[in-house]
């Protein structure tokens, strides 16, 4: 009865996202605020309606209903709790479903806070809303509907991946959700904007805390799926460039450029027709992810769904959204006014550089992901063009964008004075060869690549510093000043030290564990130990225990260091009947400079098992720093100026000028 | 020309889309990408051996036998996928396995072998790729099945299958056994 519900409210929801989608969109065109008026309460509705939806399965899956197919074939009775419910989106139908819910909660969201908006544009940027809507219900409804019923129903189900039965991977797919679908509110602004024939500073400023909102989204999700992927594959790495991993990775890319270039728009009211042009491709990317994933054509723990026709729907949908979008935009994008002129050396020519850059990035990664997809996609099979491809490409790339970051910031918008900048970033400067000389004594003999790597790191932390010292007067004011200037400073400048500092952190953790790795490997039967970077591990014992739903072999390994002991670590092996699977369990002692990470293989009493141990030196930095990133962005998202929302829209085309000037001080009541 | 500048996106796009819909579209997929070396001689070329206990891949060492080449890397994902199966094949000895290890640096390579084991007969190191583009490797892992005169007569691409190997591999690694005798 329940299941019903659920999928009678789908296909209410795909009934409001209809009107929803349709009449808005008349009303904006005929300026007829009544069929205006629609869109709010409608998105209101949708999402109300996809909220049953989701609690329905929700409820089937907490009870253990298997009359559910998909819960049949996706949960357990003796499953914990937690992976119940976070079950619900471990599989195709359910991540769909959180998908829609994700998306009407955005524009329920806009419904709800987007009062200062210009009714017309608001009721555009809905319809388009509803109109994605339409295009995934309607997807949910014909091909993949999870409240289908099981008759018989079987006594028990098929259980969860277990690779997916993990805390870290169980709030990874919302997180990452957040962000892919939060793109479509960038998307639905830039294509209501397109329809309305106008971008202005006002548009820009409605459009960052969105774009913010989804990038921190997703910088999070990329973060904890990479965490995941650490200590749940036994592998000792954190990123393989795997086209599931790159999938989400080029959204975050173009998402990176776009959020940088929507400054540009605000603060400058130019670069319009680009930043357009990226949201549209940002959200493309994040529907391709989707795609990719979706249909079947990645093998990975993440490809649920294999079934051309499902393909074959996302493809027309993404055909219709972006190539409608992309149609729209070849037609209305050449009228656009440019805005501001700009010299090449400013702060306008630095972001727009770091977008070229950036853009170029987001390309090699898709040139690297696709070709094998390609080769896949004609010939059926699957090859790897890996790390090498990568590395080759991507981090050249990379590399001038970290030198400009640190640069960017200092230079004035409109005219820049670049020697003024390199002037005030001798600190910076100095920094980076501190850091350089301190990395070569403690790794005398060091090669050539790390040196330069954390020179870069250096550069850019110190540039960082070094502006958000020169906006508080630090150390050229006495200390309460300072503290109150850094109070008095908008919350987006903070945000952006942070996310600049959380990327200098992460490239430190990257450089250094790429380069200084150490692995052993070795077939031990208790009492042996194995000695790796100063530690001596001697594996103890070797217990066989039952957990909830699998059976498991726990290494007890002692590890001392210079005679002391340090701790015990416990990687486990499990087997998961029901699935017939075994998963290992990382056992890591993380120190903040870096990770001793043990896990175990194969073995029995008479042959001893394979232990494999790592050293990874400074890879807790690396989720540190996607943690300052995406906590720069929080910060920065609290900004007041986009709690507040944006000045109201010039009318005249002229005094948009006004609201696209820096805001006046903060009021000091802004904490 | 201006406005050619606004089209570009879309033009991209539908190429790309319509790229994605024709194998979809089209239904079942060829298994095998045709390959302009097929019966050309194996390029000649004398790959260094990986490890010290093994040698490497010479071109007289390419005849005399019907062999299969593969092409691995240990950076390589779906390398790992075929590897047990290799395992099985050099542990039946059903027919010799050479190895070129490909855009690879040693050490890790030497550490991936002792680590899931070793099932080839010689390995050669092909470090820049050369090899690979001149056998038209387009990623790892590939197979080629190599005949007595030294002649690429199949080439596999991505990880070999049992069911690929059994149905497709073995019966012309026989057929090529019976001739030329």
């Amino acid at each position: 009865m329940i299941a019903e519900l659920g999928h009678y409210a789908l296909a209410l929801a795909l009934c409001v996202a209809v009107v929803q989608s349709t009449l808005p969109m008349i009303g904006a065109a005929r300026n007829d605020s009544v069929l205006m008026g629609l869109a709010p309460p409608a998105a209101t509705a949708q999402f109300l309606a996809i909220v049953v939806a989701f609690g329905a399965l929700t409820y089937g899956y907490v009870t253990s209903d298997f009359s559910i197919i998909n819960v049949a074939q996706n949960s357990h009775s003796l499953k914990p709790m937690l992976y119940k419910v976070s079950g619900v989106w471990g599989n195709h139908e359910g991540s769909m479903i959180l998908w829609v819910l994700i998306l009407s909660l955005f524009g329920f969201a806009v419904a709800a806070f987007g009062n200062n908006l210009p009714p017309s544009l608001r009721a555009r940027v809905l319809s388009v809303q509803g109109l994605i809507g339409v295009g995934f219900l309607g997807f949910i409804l014909l091909t993949s509907n999870p409240f289908e019923r099981l008759d018989p129903a079987p006594l028990d189900g098929n259980d969860l991946n277990p690779l997916l039965q993990d805390p870290g991977l169980a709030f990874h797919p919302p997180m990452l959700y957040l962000g892919y679908v939060g793109f479509s509110m960038a998307f639905s602004f830039a294509v209501a904007a397109l329809i309305e024939g106008r971008v202005d500073p006002a548009w820009a400023r409605w459009v960052r805390p969105w774009t913010l909102a989804a990038w921190t989204a997703l910088t999070g999700g990329i973060t904890l799926g990479s965490w995941w992927a650490y200590y749940e594959l036994g592998w000792g790495g954190w990123w393989y460039w795997d086209p599931v991993e790159n999938a989400s990775f080029m959204p975050w890319l173009a998402g990176t450029a776009l959020l940088h270039s929507a400054i540009v728009v605000e603060k400058r009211d130019a670069l319009k027709s680009w930043t357009i042009l990226l949201a549209i491709i940002t959200f493309g990317l994040s529907l391709m992810g989707t795609f990719l994933v979706r249909s079947g054509v990645l093998t990975s723990v993440h490809a649920f769904a294999v079934d051309p026709e499902r393909g074959l729907y996302i493809l027309g949908l993404m055909s219709v959204a972006i190539g409608g979008a992309l149609i729209l935009y070849a037609i209305r994008a050449p009228s656009m006014k440019l805005g501001g002129m700009f010299q090449p050396v400013s702060r306008e020519g630095g972001l727009v550089m770091n977008n070229l850059l950036l853009s170029v990035a987001t390309a090699t990664v898709f040139i690297g992901t696709l070709y094998p997809l390609f080769l896949d996609a004609t010939t059926g099979q699957k090859v790897s063009v890996g790390p090498p491809f990568f590395n080759a490409t991507f981090v050249p790339v990379m590399m001038p964008v970290v030198l400009l970051m640190a640069v960017g910031p200092f230079l004035a918008w409109k005219r820049g004075d670049l020697p003024g900048a390199m002037a005030r970033l001798w600190t910076a400067a100095l920094f980076s060869a501190a850091v350089a000389a301190f990395v070569w004594t403690q790794h005398t003999g060091a090669a050539f690549g790390p040196i330069i790597g954390f020179a870069f790191a250096g550069w850019l932390a110190g540039g960082a510093i070094t502006e958000w010292a020169a906006r508080i007067a630090l150390f050229r004011q006495p200390l309460g000043v300072s503290l109150s200037r850094a109070a008095g400073l908008p919350r987006s400048a903070h945000g952006m030290t942070l996310a600049h500092l959380g990327l200098a952190i992460f490239i430190c953790g990257a450089v250094a564990d790429s380069y200084w790795r150490e692995e052993v490997v070795v077939n031990a039967k208790p009492g042996e130990t194995v000695s790796i970077a100063g530690y001596d591990l001697t594996l103890e014992s070797i217990k066989h225990t039952q957990g909830p739903n699998y059976q498991t072999e726990t290494a007890r390994l002692r590890v001392m260091r210079d005679g002391a002991e340090v701790t015990i670590l416990s990687p486990e092996r499990r087997f998961y009947p029901v699935q017939q699977m075994p998963t290992t369990e990382a056992a890591i002692h993380s120190t903040f400079l870096a990770d001793l990470y043990a896990a175990i293989g194969d073995g029995g009493a008479k042959a001893g098992w394979t232990v494999r141990v790592w050293h990874n030196p400074l890879v807790p930095w690396i989720w540190a720093g996607c943690m300052i990133m995406a906590i720069g962005g929080l910060v920065s998202l609290s900004d007041r100026r986009l709690r507040i929302g944006a000045p109201k829209r010039g009318q005249s085309p002229g005094s948009s000028k006004a609201s696209g000037s820096e805001p006046a001080a903060q009021p000091a009541g802004a904490d | 020309m201006n406005r050619l500048i606004y089209i570009l996106p879309l033009l991209l796009f539908a190429g790309l889309a319509a790229y994605f819909a024709t194998p979809i579209l089209q239904g079942k997929n060829p298994h095998t990408l045709p390959s302009a070396m097929i019966d050309k001689p194996a390029p000649p070329r004398t790959l260094e051996p990986l490890l010290s206990s093994k040698p490497g891949i010479d071109p007289a060492s390419l005849t005399g036998e019907v062999q299969l080449v593969n092409f691995f890397a240990s950076w390589c994902g779906p390398c790992r996928v075929e590897h047990p199966l290799l395992m099985q094949i050099a542990a039946a000895k059903a027919v010799p396995l050479y190895g070129v290890n490909y855009k690879d640096a040693p050490e890790a390579a030497v550490k991936w072998l002792a680590d899931l084991g070793d099932p080839f007969e010689r390995i050669g190191r092909d470090g820049d790729g050369r090899t690979g583009i001149e056998w038209g490797v387009y990623g790892v892992p590939e197979t080629y099945v190599v005949d007595r005169a030294g002649r690429i007569q199949y080439r596999h691409v991505g990880p070999l299958s049992r069911q690929t190997f059994e149905e497709t591999i073995m019966p012309l690694v026989t057929q090529l056994r019976e001739q030329n005798k």
